[in-house]
């Protein structure tokens, strides 16, 4: 299992973003041992204005000195690069849905459910509408699947952990009923699948305390 | 057995440009379909239901959207020739963040500095010269993006050079004087041949530009 060079792998994140969940999610569904440091983005590190200073943001990973940012772009070179569970098709066809998927996942599926959750009285009715017709297109594209990707969980499913577990935390919070079992019934049964993944349900942050956390932003 | 390629798109976006360039470079003979943005097919509606939206690749009747997707498609499918991204993991990721550079940066500051008046349009200026820089920093001494002949990143930029002239009018500045190693790749690519087949003319663009400028009362 080790290999012949000593591999140095970080991951600079922050426990609380779905974003930097997703790296932690995909090294340890390939088993790569990993060093990460917690960022506190009030007060960025050197080394993350050093390795990501286009953005200055989390999550980072820095594989033997390399960095790599843009969580989606660091889940296809995690994919490329450790070969124990393969989380993208070979298949150039399946590929580009699963980047289809990723690409709308973050432009328009997680924008519309955040902004819903922390709109004001006054944008909540729109807010909402779009978090709904958002969930509807997951749906749509679930279907009768135990995953995103088929039978085995893949990279598609981890960039939708925000779906899977965030969503319901947020939504609590909020006082909405976006993600419901009544209202979409597959999104609801992959979430179920997603979060009782016996690796993913060890890589997501404990329930209790992202709860608070974000409560406590909510009161801001 | 014959390959069916269709490109659904049009001619003045940058978005489709990249798809026209890839096919381009890979020599690969297809059938391009100019979409009305005011009145879609009902073949685009089909193979683009969830954004509606051009460039669509139709591949043995199957659809790939979303231009940095459709050419990575492109790249990996026909891939005997001009590979556009490189073969080492690190360095493709490398590449693939720069083309993200470009699609958060380059087309909505861009479209600021024609769109919007007074400090808004300051600031797009701002914002773009600035992104500029940050791209000569990344190509460096290099001939192109992807180093001796045209990668990914080239393809994912070049088609914005069309709606430069529009750019710098609209939004009064001069691309050459703050960012020359830019101007200078700019002119390099236009020597290439699947990209000067595959773009419009810089002064149609902006015909175009202007055109939407008066029907939007944006002068």
């Amino acid at each position: 299992m080790a290999t012949a060079n000593q591999e140095e792998v970080r991951l600079l994140g922050k426990w609380a973003s779905p974003f930097s969940n997703r790296i932690d999610l995909a090294l340890k569904l390939e088993g790569v041992p990993y060093k990460y440091s917690e960022e506190n983005l009030a007060n960025k590190s050197d080394d993350l204005l050093k390795y990501n200073p286009v953005y200055k943001k989390v999550p980072i990973l820095v594989h033997n000195g390399n960095p790599i940012a843009e969580s989606l772009i660091i889940l296809e070179y995690i994919d490329e690069t450790w070969k124990n569970n393969p989380l993208l098709s070979e298949d150039p066809y399946e590929r580009a849905l699963a980047r289809f998927w990723f690409k709308t996942l973050d432009d328009k599926i997680l924008p519309a459910i955040w902004n819903a959750c922390w709109s004001d009285e006054k944008g909540r009715e729109k807010a909402v509408e779009e978090a709904l017709e958002a969930l509807k297109i997951l749906e749509d594209e679930i279907k009768d699947k135990k995953f995103f990707g088929g039978e085995t969980l893949g990279l598609v499913d981890i960039a939708a952990n925000f779906i899977g577990y965030w969503v319901y935390i947020l939504q609590e919070i909020a006082g909405l009923e976006l993600l419901t079992l009544e209202k979409f019934p597959k999104v609801y049964k992959w979430s179920q699948e997603f979060i009782n993944h016996p690796v993913i349900k060890e890589g997501l942050p404990p329930r209790d305390e992202l709860f608070a956390f974000f409560k406590a932003s909510a009161s801001k | 057995m014959a390959d069916e390629v269709i490109l659904l798109d049009y001619w003045v976006s940058p978005f489709g440009m990249r798809v026209r360039i890839a096919l381009a470079e890979k020599g690969i003979k297809h059938e391009y379909r100019e979409e009305d943005l005011r009145n879609k097919s009902p073949l685009l509606l089909q193979m683009n239901p969830v954004h509606k939206k051009i460039p669509v690749l139709i591949h043995n009747g199957k659809s790939i959207c979303e231009s940095l997707i459709a050419v990575q498609y492109i790249d990996e499918v026909w891939n005997e020739k001009s590979p556009l991204l490189p073969s080492d993991p690190y360095q493709r990721s490398q590449a693939r963040f720069w083309a993200d550079y470009v699609d958060k940066k380059i087309y909505e500051v861009g479209r600021n500095l024609w769109t919007k008046k007074g400090e808004e349009q300051e600031a797009a200026k701002k914002e773009f010269i600035e992104a500029l820089k940050l791209l000569e920093q990344e190509l460096g001494d290099k001939t192109y993006f992807g180093g001796d002949k045209i990668g990914f990143v080239d393809v994912a930029l070049i088609p914005f050079y069309t709606w430069f002239k529009g750019y710098e009018t609209f939004g009064n500045i001069n691309v050459e004087k703050e960012c020359p190693k830019f101007i200078a790749w700019a002119k390099r690519c236009m020597q290439v041949e699947s990209i000067s087949k595959s773009l419009p003319d810089q002064d149609k663009v902006y015909g175009f530009i202007v055109e939407i400028t008066k029907k939007f009362g944006l002068e």
